[in-house]
């Protein structure tokens, strides 16, 4: 049985949601967002995924705001209303939840101790990470000690996508400076 | 009653689903950029649910290890959505430069205008 905390967040989750598709103002959906990402950490700590709620509210709520504000600074604020038909979006959307829905019928219900995914590899990270690597956050010890190739890969995607963005914002200064020159000079 | 029951098991399975529809919705439907990538960020944001959902173990607390607690939430989820979280902001940053340059190729992040000008050209 699901906690009232935890049903109370996701119904607001679910409302935020609402709010961002319907909302106009570019400057509202960023803001909305940043709502949903502090709600998300809320609902992740309530989860026990203590780790992860820090994560998103620093990265989710944080940076992700800040990057979307500045994007707002540089285009523009507000989204022009929308011209072609929505039907067979709103009808694919249906269709994919109906399907995902009828996927989750058969899973073993919510806090389950003994479901399949909690009798793989987790008893042996939680009895045995202390002895094995001396972290008492099991987390901790399966990010960077037992799983650490998939943290060697996470930061190689961040270093490329660091990469993309310095060239694309570069070459834009560039010429608008470049452009600001020229209109100066006549 | 039963049903209802079900329902209570199953909610944040049901919610999760809702969101990554609302996602794709937002995808497919709208024609601004800025609004798209929100979209797909909703989208991640509901893959991060359906992981640590199950993690939770009813009775169970955060998995650091401590004498006085004897059960504790699945750890692995937490570690894969740790790395998709920052995985995710990249792909934002990333796309957000985009938009600012087609930004200023086009003097537009809306679709169609996008559409039109590359027929009329």
């Amino acid at each position: 049985m699901i906690s009232i905390v935890n049903a109370a967040l996701l119904t607001l989750l679910a409302t935020v949601t609402v709010a961002i598709v319907r909302q106009r103002s570019l400057f509202g959906v960023v803001i909305l967002a940043g709502a949903y990402s502090f709600l998300m950490a809320s609902l992740l700590i309530a989860l026990d995924a203590v780790d992860v709620a820090m994560t998103e509210a620093s990265v989710g709520a944080g940076i992700s705001t800040v990057v979307l504000l500045a994007t707002l600074h540089l285009t523009r604020t507000r989204e022009a209303p929308v011209r072609r038909h929505n039907l067979v979006a709103l009808l694919l959307s249906v269709v994919v939840g109906g399907a995902l829905v009828l996927g989750t019928l058969a899973l073993p219900p919510f806090g389950a101790a003994d479901a399949v995914i909690h009798h793989h590899v987790a008893p042996h990270y939680l009895a045995n990470s202390v002895r094995e690597t001396g972290v008492a956050n099991v987390v901790t010890s399966v990010l960077a000690d037992y799983r650490g190739y998939d943290t060697l890969g996470e930061t190689t995607v961040i270093f490329t996508a660091g990469i993309g963005v310095m060239l694309l914002l570069r070459s834009f200064r560039g010429r608008r400076r470049a452009r600001d020159d020229e209109d100066g000079a006549q | 009653m039963a049903a209802l029951a079900n329902l209570a098991d199953h909610y944040n399975y049901i919610i999760t689903i809702f969101l990554m529809v609302a996602g794709l919705y937002v995808v497919i439907a709208h024609g601004n950029m800025i609004k798209k990538l929100v979209g797909l960020s909703i989208f991640q944001t509901s893959v991060y649910l359906l992981y640590i959902g199950p993690a939770k173990i009813i009775g169970g607390t955060a998995p650091i290890i401590d004498a006085a607690f004897g059960v504790y939430s699945n750890p692995l989820p937490h570690v894969l959505i740790l790395t998709a979280i920052v995985v995710g902001v990249a792909t934002l940053a990333l796309g957000l430069a985009l938009v600012v340059r087609i930004n200023e190729a086009y003097g537009t992040i809306e679709e169609d205008e996008i559409f039109e000008r590359d027929i009329a050209e």
